[in-house]
C-alpha cells in the first residue's frame, strides 16, 4: 500500500504533531479534572492511525516498531503498578497512597497546580503511554488482515 | 502477619508486565520469577485464612472509593485458586517448552491469576466485573495459545459466548446502579433490604444468573466449555476447569444471590434445576467421549452441577425459614465439593497433559497399556479418578456424602438418588479412561514412551497428596472450623453480610 495523495500526506504529517500535543495536554490536565491518561492515550494512538491511513502500514512500522511499542506498554504498566505499590512504603502504609501530595511538596494544597496532584499525575502519564502503545498495537494488528479478494474471482 | 489485600492482585499484575520484556534469552529467569509469584501468592493465601478484613484503597472511604473485602468465602476461594495456580505453574515449566513465546504465556497466566484473585476479593460490584474481564480476556488468549485451526475456533467461540455473558453482567450492574444508586455490594444489599425488590432489580437478578451461569458453564449455557477447555495447553485447562469457572461463575453467583439480593424460593428452585440438569446432562455427554481432555471437560459441567445443587438446597431451606443447620450442611457440601473439584480436576488435566506430552495424542482409542511406561502419571491419575468418582478415602467421597446427607435431611430423596446415580456414571467413565489409557495393549508406536520427571511430577504428586489429605478438612475438628465453616457462615448469614462488612451502615 503506497498511501494516499501528496496533499493528504503533507497535511497529516503536520496534523500528527498537533494531535500528539493535544493528547499530551489531555493526559496532563487529567490530574485533577475529568481528562486523563485513558482519553489522552487514545489521542496518541490516533495520531499513528492517521499516519497509517495516509502513508501506509510499512512507514508506521518503521517509525514505531511493534516491539518497541510493546516495550513501552510493558514499562508504562509496570510504572503504574510500581507507583501504586510504592504507596505501601511511604506515608500511611496504604496501597495507592498519594504520598507526594500529602507530604513533600511546597505547592500542595493549591488545587489548580499540576504538581499538587502528586502521584496521580505520574500514574496518568503511565496510563496514557500504556493506552497509546496498546491501542497502536491493536490497530496495527487489525490492519494485517485484509479481505481476500482473490478467492471470489 | 497481616498481608495488605491489594498485593494479591498487584504482585501478579506487576510481574505480568515485566515478563514479556525478557524475550527469548531470559526465558529461564522469567519462568523462575513467575513460579516465585505463584508460590508466594499461595503463602499469602494460607496466611490470610480465618481473617475478616476490609481494605479501602488509597484511604478513600467506602461509598466513594474502591474496597476489597476478605471474608471466609473469599479466603476459601483464594486458597483454591492459588493452590491450583502454583501447581499449574510448576507443571508448565517443562510442559510449555513445546510452545513458542513462553514469556507471553507466563504473563497471560499471571494476568488470569490476578483477575481471579480480584474477583474473589472485590467488595464492589463494578470492580468484580473489571477483574472478571481481566481474567476472561487472558483466558480467551490462552485457549487459542497453540494457534492451530481448532484452538482458534474454540477460542473464538469461547470469546463470543464469554462476551455475551459479560454484556449480561454489565447490563445487570447498570440496572442495579440505576435502582439503588450505589455499586458497593454491602450498600446495594442494604438498599434492597430497605426498599424491597422491584421489577428492574428482579430483571437484574435474572441477568446475573444468565451471565454468571454462562461463565460457570451450567447446562443450558455450557456450549463453549467442551471446546475451550480441551483446546488450551494442559496447565491452562487445569486452571480453567479447576478454578476459573468457579471464581468467575459460582463464587460470583453465590455472592450475588446469598449476600446481595437475598435468597428466595424461586431462586432456590432455579439453582436446583440448573444443578440437576448440569449433573445429569454433563455426565451422560461425558461417557460417550473418546477425547481424553474433552471427556474431562464434560465432567467439569457435571461436577459444577453438584456445587450448584448444594447451594440451591441451602438457598431453598433458608428461603423457607427451615433449619439453618440443614442449610449449612447443604452449602458445606457444595463448597467442599468446589475446593475438592478444583484439586482433582486440575490434577486430571495435568495427567492428561503428561500423557499427551509423552505420546503425542489424546485420543483414547490410540492409547493403551501405558501403566508400565508412565507409572507416576498412572498412579496420580488413578487417585484423581477415584476422587472424582467418590471412592472412600479420597476427598470427592466426603463432599458427595455430605451432599447426599444434606439432601436426605432436607427431604429431597430423589435428589440424593440422582447424586448417587450420577456418581456411578462418573465412575464408569473414569474406568473407561483407566482401561483405554493405562491398561489394555500397548500400541506399537508407543513403545518408546518415557515418563515425565522433574517439576511436572512434583506438581502432580503435590495435587495427588492433597486429594488424599483433603478429607481431613471435614474430619479434623480444628481445620473444619477454620477453613470451611467461615465460608459456609458467610452464605448462611445471607443479608447480614452488609452489617458484617460495614458495621456503621
Amino acid at each position: 500500500m503506497k498511501g494516499m495523495t501528496i496533499i493528504v500526506k503533507t497535511i497529516s504529517s503536520w496534523v500528527k504533531v498537533l494531535i500528539v500535543l493535544f493528547g499530551i495536554y489531555i493526559i496532563h490536565s487529567g490530574h485533577l479534572s475529568p481528562c486523563g491518561g485513558f482519553a489522552g492515550g487514545v489521542f496518541l494512538a490516533s495520531s499513528y492511525l492517521l499516519l497509517m491511513l495516509a502513508f501506509g502500514r510499512d512507514v508506521v512500522e518503521r517509525e514505531l516498531p511493534p516491539s518497541v511499542a510493546l516495550k513501552i506498554a510493558c514499562w508504562a504498566a509496570f510504572t503504574f503498578a510500581a507507583i501504586a505499590i510504592s504507596g505501601l512504603f511511604f506515608g500511611k502504609n496504604e496501597f495507592f497512597w498519594n504520598y507526594i501530595y500529602q507530604k513533600w511538596l511546597a505547592g500542595a494544597g493549591i488545587e489548580v497546580h499540576f504538581i499538587a496532584a502528586g502521584t496521580i499525575s505520574l500514574a496518568e502519564f503511565a496510563i496514557g503511554l500504556l493506552v497509546g502503545a496498546l491501542l497502536f498495537l491493536v490497530i496495527l494488528n487489525l490492519s494485517t488482515f485484509r479481505r481476500d479478494t482473490s478467492a471470489s474471482r | 502477619m497481616s498481608i495488605p489485600l491489594p498485593l494479591f492482585i498487584a504482585v501478579p499484575l506487576i510481574i505480568a508486565f515485566v515478563l514479556p520484556m525478557f524475550g527469548r534469552k531470559g526465558k529461564a529467569v522469567a519462568t523462575a520469577l513467575a513460579n516465585m509469584v505463584t508460590i508466594s501468592l499461595l503463602v499469602f493465601a494460607v496466611a490470610s485464612i480465618g481473617k475478616t478484613e476490609v481494605y479501602e484503597i488509597g484511604k478513600w472511604s467506602i461509598p466513594l472509593g474502591i474496597n476489597l473485602v476478605l471474608d471466609g468465602l473469599s479466603s476459601l476461594l483464594l486458597l483454591a485458586i492459588n493452590v491450583v495456580a502454583a501447581a499449574a505453574m510448576l507443571f508448565s515449566i517443562k510442559y510449555m517448552e513445546q510452545y513458542t513465546a513462553k514469556t507471553k504465556y507466563l504473563s497471560l497466566f499471571l494476568l488470569m491469576v490476578a483477575g481471579m484473585n480480584g474477583v474473589v476479593l472485590s467488595g464492589d460490584i463494578f470492580n468484580l466485573f473489571v477483574f472478571l474481564e481481566i481474567a476472561s480476556l487472558a483466558s480467551y488468549a490462552l485457549v487459542g495459545f497453540g494457534c492451530d485451526h481448532e484452538e482458534l475456533e474454540a477460542s473464538f467461540k469461547y470469546m463470543v459466548l464469554g462476551s455475551i455473558a459479560s454484556v449480561f453482567i454489565l447490563f445487570a450492574i447498570a440496572l442495579i446502579y440505576g435502582n439503588t444508586g450505589t455499586l458497593n455490594m454491602a450498600y446495594i444489599s442494604k438498599a434492597i433490604q430497605n426498599s424491597g425488590l422491584n421489577a428492574g432489580l428482579t430483571f437484574a437478578l435474572a441477568m446475573f444468573m444468565a451471565g454468571f451461569g454462562l461463565k460457570a458453564a451450567l447446562v443450558p449455557f455450557h456450549a463453549w466449555l467442551p471446546d475451550a477447555h480441551p483446546s488450551a495447553p494442559a496447565p491452562i485447562s487445569a486452571m480453567l476447569s479447576g478454578v476459573l469457572i468457579k471464581a468467575l461463575g459460582v463464587y460470583s453467583l453465590a455472592r450475588i444471590i446469598f449476600n446481595v439480593f437475598g435468597v428466595s424460593v424461586a431462586v432456590g428452585w432455579v439453582l436446583i434445576t440448573l444443578g440437576v440438569l448440569s449433573m445429569v446432562v454433563g455426565v451422560f455427554l461425558a461417557v460417550g467421549q473418546w477425547d481424553f481432555k474433552r471427556l474431562l471437560a464434560y465432567h467439569s459441567i457435571s461436577q459444577m452441577g453438584y456445587v450448584i445443587l448444594g447451594l440451591g438446597i441451602g438457598a431453598l431451606i433458608l428461603a423457607n425459614n427451615g433449619k439453618v443447620e440443614w442449610a449449612a450442611m447443604a452449602i458445606l457440601g457444595g463448597m467442599f465439593h468446589l475446593v475438592n473439584h478444583a484439586v482433582f480436576k486440575s490434577l486430571l488435566f495435568l495427567t492428561s497433559g503428561s500423557v499427551e506430552m509423552s505420546t503425542g495424542t489424546r485420543q483414547l482409542k490410540e492409547l493403551g497399556g501405558l501403566a508400565e511406561k508412565l507409572p507416576f502419571t498412572r498412579a496420580t491419575c488413578t487417585v484423581a479418578s477415584a476422587s472424582i468418582a467418590g471412592i472412600p478415602p479420597f476427598n470427592g467421597f466426603w463432599s458427595k456424602m455430605i451432599l447426599v446427607i444434606a439432601s436426605v435431611q432436607a427431604g429431597f430423596l430423589w435428589l440424593a438418588a440422582v447424586t448417587v446415580i450420577v456418581s456411578l456414571v462418573t465412575l464408569i467413565s473414569f474406568l473407561k479412561i483407566q482401561r483405554y489409557v493405562f491398561l489394555g495393549e500397548l500400541p506399537e508406536n508407543l513403545r518408546q514412551t518415557k515418563e515425565n520427571k522433574g517439576f511436572m511430577l512434583i506438581a502432580m504428586v503435590f495435587l495427588a497428596c492433597l486429594c488424599l489429605l483433603m478429607g481431613s478438612l471435614v474430619l479434623v475438628p480444628g481445620l473444619k472450623e477454620s477453613i470451611l465453616e467461615p465460608a459456609v457462615k458467610v452464605l448462611t448469614d445471607g443479608l447480614n453480610y452488609s452489617a458484617n462488612i460495614i458495621p456503621k451502615l
